[in-house]
Parts: structure tokens; C-alpha cells; sequence
């Protein structure tokens, strides 16, 4: 029998996986799935300055913080495609790199500071035994909102994804939904911070759209089953963290995705070709 | 006094070796498999760890040499065999990877290799772990009897290699056509960027590698338009990071790792903002 509080963590980190499932699905058609890797690493420096001004561990402002550097890191990244000759990729890694960087010198100065030395650590590989009830429901809140936003606009995101300049032709406003597609991006790593942790989170967003890509062709289906299978991943990995000890809730369930794409690899006769 | 000494002199050596591999991975567009390879052979330094109990060093070397070979081959599995895109292909293989690591670091819990020093590199006790060096009579640093050997091999092979390297740089399809073995030269680069980021990897720490690979490398190529050049200047850049870093990281007391990014970063945008006003 599984305990009351390992049941509201496995279920808070379901719907999480349910969440950024079909988003992260989205975000590998639109080829941005690296995007999500680098606005993970950039929010650690918003939720340092977060803590430093909290004073403790109070989620929401946490989020708020990351969210705001994520996107900065972001536009930042934008900046840098766009009004300099930095290859897309290079500007990634900078970005990646530089912001993480300086989350790194924030991290060791409060790390320094009297009586403030747990919080943060958990960030970094996630730990989703450690969420209070009032932190899931949060959590849980902003993931359905998302998953609402891709239900809603599923015929947007359609013609986006497949086809930008023919939406654009069509008179759809392609830049607000590439933005709002961003800012979903944003919410989903920012909302798996706590559990997944800023190295690992974006495995959140890729790993389950790519195992649901090996199932099927069809968009309503690869998003129905890469939430089924991103839900899986977030419950069967918090549930085996919780059984084996020391081992962090991130590593687990980017482990168990990983499997999932492995069997699906397997099982739909992938090869060399 | 001359621990913070050793500590700048292991940062820059680290930061400078780097460099190179960094010029040409920026040029091919190969920026984030290096940040793929950094984070993919994490497994292959636990596993040495495991093997010969000792952290850093040759045989984390070697161990990272085969899991960066095995990277680079299942990410081409997963793009041709799957149809996964390539870049979500990439995310999977590394984020699994680096996965597998933290995983068997956290189940060996181990002091000598806890997560948070792979993430960001220990440099402070660095300094203390010393060989002697027999023909000077000096106590040097462990670290170094591997960065500079493999500084000096990547300036050899560099030297060597430099028409191949410069042709593949920048139009692989002409060098294939003219006969190069473009293929090996690019293996050839892979490895030594994985060689490169386990060596570098005790100073600035797992995460943190892929800023001393690239950073540089694309504040030189805003500087100049020669290969040699570039190579050059992303040197002197990733040293003068490691000495500044070091500085900076004694003066506010935090991560070395991170204050070295975070003047890469600066060199960056002040050549950036300089050439705006041009």
C-alpha cells in the first residue's frame, strides 16, 4: 500500500508529466526542444535573487523569480540570433552556459549565509518528497492551465506546427502563438523545477513527445499519448525515487522516460537504416 | 597566497584548453553537441571513479573517451533509426546520460563525488592534492599532470592537422570532394573535446565546461575573420577568464566555475556593445 503523501506527490508529478507531454510536443515540432534545456538553466540566477529577498522557501515567489530570469535568458537568446551573426546554437550554449554561471556564484554567496542552506540545493536535482500539499496544488493549478491553452488553440498549434509560413499566409497571428508557445514552454520548466530540478527538466518536455513521435503521425494523437506518457513518467519515477533511498526524483524520472522511449524504440522495429 | 596562486594557474590551463576544440565546434555549428558530450560522460567518470577510486585523472579520461564514442553513435541512432528530429534526438541521449550519472552518484554517496561538485567543479581543495615533480623539486598540483598534457597535445594535433582542420572548419562538402578524410578529423575533434571536458571537468565542473568550450570561442570569431587568429585570441580570452574568474571568486568568496563563465560572458558583451557603437 502506497502512503497518503507518496499518493498527493505522485499525483501532483503526474499531472505535471501530463502537462509537458503535449507542450513538449509542440515545442519538438517547432523545433525549440532545446530551448526549454537553456530556459531551465538561465532561471537558476531569478530564483537565487528570489531566496535572497524571500528570506525562505515560499514557492510561488521562487517561481516567479526563475520564470523572470528563464525568459530574460530567453530574450536574451533572441537578441543574440537576431542583431548579431551568432549561430543559433552558439547563442544557446552561451546563454545556457553564462546565466547558469552566474546562478552558480549566487548560489555559493547564499550558501555562505547563516541558517539558509537547504533550500536551494533541491532545485538543482529535484526532490518531489519534499513538496507540501499547498505547493502541489499550485503546481497542479499552473500545469492544467497549460494543458488547457493546448487543448483550446489545438487548431492553432496545428497550422503552426506544421506549416508556419502557410498559417502566416493564412492570416493566423503566427508571432503571438510562437510567443505563447514560449511562454507554455516557460511555465512547464519553471512549474518542474521542484521536482525534476534545473540540470534535468527540459528531459521532461523531450523525452516523452519524442517516445509518442515513434507511436504515431497524427497530431491529436501524438498529443494524447505523449500526455499519457509523459504522466507515466512523472509518477512511475516519483514513485520509484520514494522506494530507492538517495536517489534524486530527477535522475529517476528522466530514467524511467528514457525507458519508455527505449521499449517504444524496440517494439516499433527502429534500426539502422 | 599561493593556493589562490595554483588555483588561477589550474582555472586558465583548464579554461585555455578548452579553447580550441571550442573554435572549431562554434565554426561547424556543433556548439551543443559539446554541451551534450559535457553532460553524457558523467556515467563514464563515475564508473572510473568506481573502478579505481580516484576522482579525475587518466582513467576518468579514458572512461569518458568511450561514453563520448558511444554519445556521438546513439545520437546518430536515434536521428536515422527513429526519426526522432535531431535535436530533440540530442536531448534525449545526453539528458539520459547525465541522468545515469546523477543517479550512481547519488547512490554511491561518496563525499569525494557529490552532485553539486560535478555540477560546478571543486577547485579549492584542488591546489592541496599534489605530486611532487621530481626535476624542479616543486609540488604540483595532480590536476595538472593532465591538463597540460593535453594542452600540449591539442596544440600538436592542431599544428599537424591544421589544413584538415581548417578546410573541414569551413566547408566540409569541398574538403570530402578534395579528398580529406573529413570524417576522421570530425571523430577525431569529437574525442578530443570529450578528452578535453574530463580533464577540465575537476576545475570548472561538469555544467560549466560548455561556457570555457564556446563563450570564448564566439567572442573570438566577433574579433577576428583568420582561423589562426580566432584560435589564438579564444585563448588568451579563456586564460585571462581563469586568472579574472579566480579573482573575482576569492574577492566575493563563491564558485571559481561560476565567476570564470560570468567574465567569459562579459568579454563577450563587451565586444558586442563595442562593436555596436562601430
Amino acid at each position: 500500500m502506497i502512503p497518503y503523501n507518496t499518493m498527493v506527490v505522485l499525483g501532483g508529478v503526474a499531472l505535471l508529466g501530463a502537462a509537458a507531454g503535449p507542450i513538449g510536443a509542440l515545442a519538438v515540432l517547432r523545433r525549440r526542444a532545446l530551448v526549454g534545456d537553456a530556459l531551465a538553466h538561465a532561471s537558476l540566477p531569478g530564483l537565487c535573487v528570489a531566496f535572497w529577498l524571500v528570506g525562505e522557501r515560499f514557492l510561488p515567489a521562487l517561481l516567479l523569480g526563475a520564470l523572470v530570469s528563464g525568459l530574460l535568458g530567453v530574450g536574451v537568446l533572441a537578441w543574440l540570433a537576431k542583431a548579431t551573426r551568432i549561430k543559433e546554437d552558439a547563442a544557446l550554449g552561451v546563454v545556457l552556459s553564462v546565466f547558469f554561471g552566474l546562478g552558480v556564484v549566487l548560489v555559493g554567496i547564499l550558501q555562505k549565509r547563516p541558517g539558509n542552506k537547504a533550500g536551494l540545493d533541491t532545485f538543482l536535482f529535484g526532490k518531489a518528497a519534499g513538496l507540501q500539499w499547498l505547493d502541489l496544488l499550485f503546481l497542479a493549478g499552473l500545469a492544467l492551465v497549460g494543458l488547457t491553452l493546448v487543448v483550446a488553440l489545438f487548431k492553432e498549434f496545428q497550422t503552426l506546427g506544421f506549416d508556419r509560413d502557410f498559417a502566416a499566409a493564412q492570416g493566423w497571428p503566427v508571432a503571438r502563438l510562437d510567443l505563447l508557445l514560449l511562454a507554455l514552454i516557460a511555465v512547464l520548466v519553471v512549474v518542474g523545477l521542484p521536482a525534476v530540478g534545473v540540470v534535468l527538466v527540459a528531459a521532461l518536455l523531450i523525452t516523452p513527445a519524442a517516445t509518442a513521435r515513434l507511436w504515431t503521425q497524427r497530431l491529436h494523437r501524438l498529443l494524447l499519448l505523449s500526455a499519457i506518457v509523459g504522466a507515466l513518467t512523472g509518477a512511475g519515477g516519483a514513485w520509484l525515487s520514494s522506494m530507492i533511498p538517495h536517489a534524486p526524483t530527477g535522475a529517476v524520472i528522466v530514467l524511467v522516460g528514457a525507458a519508455f522511449f527505449l521499449l517504444s524504440a524496440a517494439l516499433r522495429g527502429a534500426s539502422w537504416r | 597566497m599561493a593556493l589562490t596562486l595554483w588555483m588561477a594557474v589550474i582555472a586558465s590551463m583548464a579554461a585555455m584548453a578548452c579553447a580550441p576544440v571550442g573554435c572549431y565546434l562554434v565554426l561547424r555549428r556543433l556548439s551543443l553537441l559539446g554541451d551534450a558530450i559535457s553532460h553524457a560522460v558523467l556515467p563514464g567518470l563515475v564508473l572510473a571513479y568506481l573502478l579505481t577510486g580516484q576522482v579525475g585523472g587518466w582513467p576518468a579520461v579514458l572512461g569518458a573517451l568511450i561514453v563520448g564514442a558511444l554519445t556521438s553513435w546513439l545520437m546518430e541512432w536515434v536521428y536515422r533509426g527513429t526519426g526522432v528530429p535531431e535535436d530533440a534526438g540530442l536531448g534525449v541521449v545526453f539528458t539520459t546520460l547525465f541522468a545515469l550519472g546523477v543517479l550512481l552518484l547519488g547512490l554511491v554517496d561518496n563525499a569525494d563525488l557529490d552532485p553539486g561538485c560535478v555540477l560546478f567543479g571543486v577547485l579549492e581543495p584542488a591546489p592541496l592534492d599534489t605530486l611532487p615533480l621530481v626535476w624542479l623539486g616543486w609540488e604540483v598540483p595532480r590536476t595538472l599532470f593532465t591538463l597540460v598534457p593535453l594542452l600540449v597535445v591539442t596544440a600538436v594535433l592542431f599544428f599537424l592537422f591544421w589544413k584538415e582542420l581548417q578546410l573541414t572548419a569551413f566547408d566540409p562538402h569541398h574538403a570530402a570532394a578534395a579528398g580529406l578524410p573529413t570524417a576522421i578529423v570530425h571523430h577525431g575533434i569529437l574525442t578530443l573535446t570529450a578528452a578535453v571536458i574530463v580533464a577540465a571537468f575537476e576545475a570548472v565542473g561538469a555544467v560549466l565546461v560548455v561556457a570555457m568550450l564556446i563563450v570564448p570561442a564566439v567572442t573570438a570569431q566577433r574579433l577576428t575573420r583568420r582561423l589562426h587568429h580566432m584560435v589564438f585570441v579564444a585563448v588568451l580570452l579563456a586564460g585571462s577568464a581563469g586568472l579574472l574568474g579566480t579573482t573575482l571568486a576569492v574577492l566575493l568568496d563563491t564558485s571559481v566555475a561560476g565567476c570564470m563563465s560570468v567574465v567569459a560572458g562579459l568579454q563577450l558583451a563587451g565586444v558586442l556593445l563595442g562593436q555596436r557603437g562601430r
